[in-house]
């Protein structure tokens, strides 16, 4: 089918027989439960900042349980432990959840679930489970890898979430432990591998100059919001340059005394 | 209940974004500037929480233990450590220069 095409390359995927199971079960099963163990862990960091930040034992497992998505869920907790209004906080938790919809696209290809699978799978979708998912060679171990990542991320994520939970009101002052450190971390975490190219570079860097100079002039919670300004931002210039070099490329073929046109910048 | 409030929308508000990736026919959100847009998004808002966490208590901007924490986790994601000990270090660096009295 043509949706392979899409899939990711993991380099030791490229192998060139054709019909056979690229993958054997146990080796994707061995991938999948690596990154849910992994992250599943690390909803332990979860639960103390969420108890730590003044939600209740039920509404720290609620959050886990329901949101499911590890980045929405520490800037809710951020922003309402901040003092916000619970709208605006809820309103970044959803813009950060938003990414999902266009892992759950690129996801429905891949896995050709039915109709009827879908609404149980959708939970799922996040960005470990994507990024296990998209790196299989076929459908069935995509299958396979999706399942076995979302299940084992979600009992742990939970269970995890709930001993954190726990453990902070043991911990008393979690700050001393350092913990409040735990939220902006992960932000970090997840955060490095997207800064690829000039553009990311560009949102990632007006972001954090919008968010210094408006917070404390805002309401809590909006400067997170009016940061998201910098994506359309970037976009907007690196179209403005796209056309002013393909206006120049057409117009000044002299311009460049080694007789290369101005392409070195194209994978901004 | 304001803490309610604020649950029930982030719960519902997530999920259905994931069920509508999932279910919407393809091409519908494949226009590339869509596409950008949806991975830059991410990018500035992961940024800004990163620097508005470490570098104020949501409202004030302040420089204490955290941002040392911070620093050692970027370091440890320049030395390609693995997500969990990315957070510990953070955890363990905040917490060590907070007993040492920063």
């Amino acid at each position: 089918m043509a949706e392979q095409t899409d899939i990711r390359p993991t380099g030791k995927a490229a192998t060139p027989e054709p019909a056979r199971p690229a993958k054997p079960d146990s080796a994707v099963i061995r991938d999948a439960l690596g990154v849910g163990i992994a992250v599943g862990l690390s909803g332990f960091a979860f639960g103390v900042t969420s108890a730590g930040s003044g939600l209740t034992l039920l509404q720290t497992c609620a959050l886990s349980l329901l949101v499911f998505t590890g980045a929405s869920q520490f800037a809710l907790v951020g922003a309402l432990a901040a003092g916000g209004n619970p709208l605006t906080a809820a309103a970044g938790a959803f813009f950060l959840g938003v990414r999902n919809a266009f892992y759950g696209l690129r996801l429905s290809a891949v896995l050709g679930h039915r109709a009827a699978v879908r609404p149980f799978a959708a939970h799922w979708v996040i960005d470990e489970t994507t990024a296990v998912t998209l790196a299989q060679p076929d459908r069935r171990s995509a299958r396979l890898g999706f399942t076995v990542t979302g299940l084992s991320l979600y009992v742990l994520w939970n269970l995890t979430t709930l001993i954190g939970a726990l453990g902070a009101a043991a911990l008393g002052d979690t700050d001393a432990w350092g913990l409040d450190a735990a939220s902006p971390a992960v932000f970090l975490a997840l955060l490095a591998p997207m800064l690829r190219s000039t553009a990311e570079r560009a949102a990632a860097g007006l972001a954090v100059v919008l968010v210094m100079t408006t917070l404390p002039l805002l309401p809590t919670g909006v400067p997170v919001l009016l940061s998201a300004l910098a994506a359309p931002a970037v976009l907007v210039v690196q179209g403005r340059r796209a056309r002013a070099k393909g206006a120049g490329n057409d117009t000044t073929h002299t311009g460049d005394a080694q007789g290369r046109p101005a392409t070195e910048e194209k994978q901004a | 209940m304001n803490v309610w409030i604020a649950i029930a929308a982030t719960a519902v508000g997530c999920y259905l974004v994931k069920y509508l990736g999932l279910s919407a026919p393809a091409g519908v959100l494949e226009r590339p500037l869509v596409k950008r847009l949806a991975a830059l998004l991410p990018v500035a808002l992961l940024a800004a929480l990163t620097a508005q966490q470490t570098f104020s208590d949501g409202h004030h901007l302040m420089l204490d233990a955290k941002a040392a924490g911070v620093a050692a986790a970027a370091v440890a994601l320049a030395l390609r450590a693995p997500f969990l000990l990315v957070v510990g270090v953070a955890v363990a660096v905040t917490a060590g220069v907070r007993a040492l009295g920063g």
